[in-house]
């Protein structure tokens, strides 16, 4: 049975395909949202537990991942918090839109070549025009 | 699943009837997320500060506690149904997949629990 099956044809992998918007945003997709799933959910309960938890914990949450104060680690993750803060807004903002992507072409639209790639490339370019709006009215307001 | 008879090769191989829900459910709390995280990003932006006063004041107010209550336990399922999808992808070897079982039908649920504990500690816990 095993003998069997590593003698099937198998599908083609990543290196392959040459490569294209569709196939660049669908990969996007999955990564984002697997990053969203365990950084952003773990950091959204992280926040929440401190803030529950009271001023300290919320101090040492900020530390940790934003202002660097503190003699332990803080300095180092919280170059790293910035970091994975910023790429999470830009997984949020990827994934929502090539979410969006998905719910049209549930409906069936949106596959002709042309259309599927040039969606494709907008949410590309969505998400990092939202990525650097966003940050920079946090940033230089 | 014996090694017996044609029939006894294929049992329990089949589809498990749950596809389309899971399907539906993932897009439906699709659009919940972005209602959800649109509203809980464009908020945060909104704050004058991030002071701990200004961030737990902001979170015990009733809409905001509510909007967290529904993100803990929406963002968690379609969290949960995608990891899933991956793992299903990824994961062929039989420990595996029952690692792989326990970890979708476990920390999700603990994850949005703590989630939820921690929103109402805010919004009912007075100072």
């Amino acid at each position: 049975m095993a003998q069997a099956r590593k003698a099937r044809p198998i599908s083609p992998h990543l290196q392959i395909w040459r490569w294209g918007p569709a196939m660049l945003v669908s990969i996007l997709h999955r990564v984002t949202g697997n990053g969203l799933a365990f950084a952003g959910l773990g950091l959204l309960l992280w926040w929440i537990g401190a803030l529950a938890n009271g001023p300290e914990s919320y101090q040492s949450f900020l530390d940790y991942t934003w202002t660097g104060a503190g003699d332990g680690l803080q300095p180092v993750t919280a170059i790293l918090g910035k970091v994975v803060l910023i790429g999470l807004t830009w997984a949020f903002f990827q994934h929502a839109a090539s979410g969006i992507r998905h719910l049209i072409l549930d409906i069936g639209a949106g596959y002709e070549l042309e259309a599927n790639s040039r969606w494709s490339v907008i949410t590309i370019a969505f998400s990092a025009i939202a990525t650097i709006l966003l940050w920079a009215f946090l940033l230089l307001r | 699943m014996g090694n017996g008879t044609s029939i006894g090769r294929v049992r329990g191989l089949g589809s498990s009837h749950q596809g389309t829900h899971h399907w539906l459910t993932s897009r439906l709390t699709a659009v919940g997320n972005l209602v959800l995280i649109t509203f809980l990003i464009v908020s945060l932006l909104l704050l004058p500060d991030y002071a701990y006063a200004t961030v737990r004041g902001w979170v015990a107010r009733p809409l905001p506690s509510i909007a967290l209550i529904l993100i803990m336990i929406n963002t968690f399922t379609h969290a949960r149904m995608g990891v899933q999808v991956m793992l299903e992808d990824y994961i062929h070897s039989e420990g595996g997949k029952i690692a792989a079982w326990l970890l979708v039908n476990i920390v999700p649920f603990v994850a949005a629990a703590f989630g939820v504990f921690s929103v109402l500690r805010i919004a009912l816990g007075g100072a």
